[in-house]
């Protein structure tokens, strides 16, 4: 079996930046085909940023991405649309389509990308919806619903077709602990009963690390620290361990980069 | 000597952002209007759209033309009836209509009642991800969502504006041959003798089409082009109303200046 054909997505070199803000600076990062792989991090390091970089929906200041052996700064724009089908995003707001009901939201890739018959679409929304747990509110509308069930029916649209790969971002936020156990169970078992390759940005570590079969630790532009979840938990380095202990005293700082916080209070007279 | 430079700099920066917006938004375009849409229901799409940017404008668009047409046919017979015209009222009141009024204030109009909406809600899809959602199922947003909007302004501009100056006529011959007196067959000869299909309407025609093009590509741009904040759908918004009327205007003079100013 060729390398291609082992790694569903293989990043190198890549760099990104925003404005004078490095994002991500020259880093590598493999997620292997069938494999659940969790990306974790403080918040605002870039995990949704690296996840809108698979799609191509941001385009990186240098190195390469490669998704199931096509790097997609290669294709035209017609064939990139074309490229995403083999992928699923569940985004961090859900991103329904506010004019559609919760069944048509979930109809809407089967309608567009297929010529299948109503009758299977019917069949196919309704398992989809059963898994997630919302088949019930197959004809209210996104506005109807809590921002986690809103969540939830997303998952059921971006698994509508059976992509080969799913990106999650940040999917465990505003779930309550019911809904939580059963999305841990559901994007593990879709992992394993149709061989989804799964990529899950988040920060709830002990719900990613579950699931994952590998971890990548992202902080400062780069990656931290990476391997399974057990080895990163017994990990010695410094700031992987911060992260993993969910200490706030370390080398990652809690507090975003500012001037000296005595001269911010009492100005600058002395 | 820095002071300057830097207005200097500054004022460089401003001509290069906005010369970037412009071909960005011909680009948008481009890509927008002649890709191969690639679905089977864009008909059902475009009639949508035509609905709410065209038939759900027609009540503003009416009401305005009836009102526009009384008071041009009283503004004119005060005028006319002290050299004792006032039967050109009628011609008056179509040739004003058909030449200006309707084109102009049907394109002011659709750029507050249809053009603002069409911002405010592609800006909205795009605050709330609903683009980036598309793009990742695989949908090209310009095919799926800017295209049939785009093409409904400019179908539905040039009825709007028509339907405006015909109710506009008909709130003239109210007022001028049922309330003021004006001697019917001389209203309706006066305009049948001097409005001409290809110079009065077909000119209006165009008019109305090319406002219809540059108000709906400012509101498909702006919406597409806003910042994914409250603050920056409301600004593109803003942009939308304010950079329409100006085209609308300035674009009347020009057209109105080929067409009738023997250039």
């Amino acid at each position: 079996m060729s390398e291609a054909s082992e790694n569903f997505i293989e990043i190198r070199g890549l760099s990104f930046s925003r404005g004078n803000r490095a994002i991500f600076d020259n880093i590598d990062l493999t997620i292997p085909r069938g494999k659940v792989v969790g990306i974790m991090g403080p918040s605002g390091t870039g995990k949704t940023t690296l996840l809108r970089l698979i799609g191509r929906q941001l385009r990186a200041d240098a190195g390469s991405i490669y998704v199931d052996g096509q790097n997609l700064d290669d294709l035209s724009r017609e064939e990139l649309f074309k490229a995403r089908r083999k992928m699923g995003m569940l985004f961090q707001s859900g991103a329904l389509f506010t004019d559609l009901s919760v069944f048509e939201n979930v109809a809407f890739p089967i309608r567009i990308h297929t010529k299948l018959p109503e009758a299977m679409i019917r069949d196919i929304v309704f398992m989809k919806l059963e898994a997630v747990g919302l088949r019930g509110a197959w004809s209210l509308m996104p506005a109807e619903l809590s921002g986690g069930m809103n969540r939830r029916v997303a998952l059921a649209r971006a698994i509508a077709l059976d992509p080969a790969m799913v990106m999650y971002d940040e999917p465990f936020v505003g779930q309550d602990p019911i809904a939580m156990g059963v999305l841990v169970k559901l994007i593990r078992m879709l992992n394993e009963s149709l061989g989804i390759t799964s990529v899950v940005v988040s920060h709830d570590l002990h719900e990613t690390a579950s699931i994952s079969d590998y971890l990548y630790l992202i902080a400062d532009a780069g990656i931290i620290g990476q391997g399974a979840p057990d080895d990163l938990m017994n990990s010695t380095e410094p700031r992987v361990k911060q992260f993993m202990n969910g200490l706030s005293d370390g080398p990652v700082p809690f507090h975003y980069p500012a001037e000296d916080y005595r001269s911010a209070l009492l100005g600058q007279e002395n | 000597m820095t002071g300057l430079s830097e207005r200097l700099a500054q004022l460089g920066r401003f001509g290069l952002e906005h010369v970037q917006s412009i071909g960005r938004s011909g680009v948008f375009l481009f890509l927008a209007i002649f890709s191969r849409a690639g679905f089977s229901n864009r008909f059902s799409l475009l009639t949508h759209q035509l609905y709410s940017i065209g038939v759900l404008s027609l009540l503003i668009v009416i009401m305005s033309g009836l009102f526009i047409g009384m008071v041009l046919a009283l503004q004119g017979y005060n005028i006319l009836i002290r050299y004792g015209s006032e039967g050109a009222v009628g011609q008056m009141v179509a040739l004003s209509l058909l030449r200006e009024m309707g084109p102009v204030v049907t394109g002011l109009l659709f750029a507050g009642r249809a053009g603002s909406a069409l911002t405010a809600e592609i800006g909205l899809m795009k605050t709330t991800e609903q683009l980036s959602s598309l793009e990742m199922i695989g949908v090209d947003p310009l095919k799926r969502i800017i295209a049939p909007r785009f093409w409904a302004g400019v179908i539905a501009m040039p009825l709007l504006a028509a339907i405006f100056s015909l109710v506009g006529i008909l709130g003239a011959a109210m007022v001028g041959i049922d309330w003021l007196g004006i001697y019917e067959g001389s209203f309706w000869s006066s305009m049948q003798s001097s409005v001409r299909l290809v110079n009065d309407i077909g000119n209006g025609m165009i008019k109305s089409l090319v406002f219809g093009f540059v108000v709906t590509w400012i509101s498909v741009y702006q919406g597409y082009d806003a910042v994914p904040t409250s603050e920056g759908v409301s600004r593109a918004t803003t942009r939308t109303v304010v950079y329409s009327s100006m085209a609308i205007l300035g674009l009347d003079f020009i057209l109105t200046a080929v067409m009738f100013g023997d250039l």
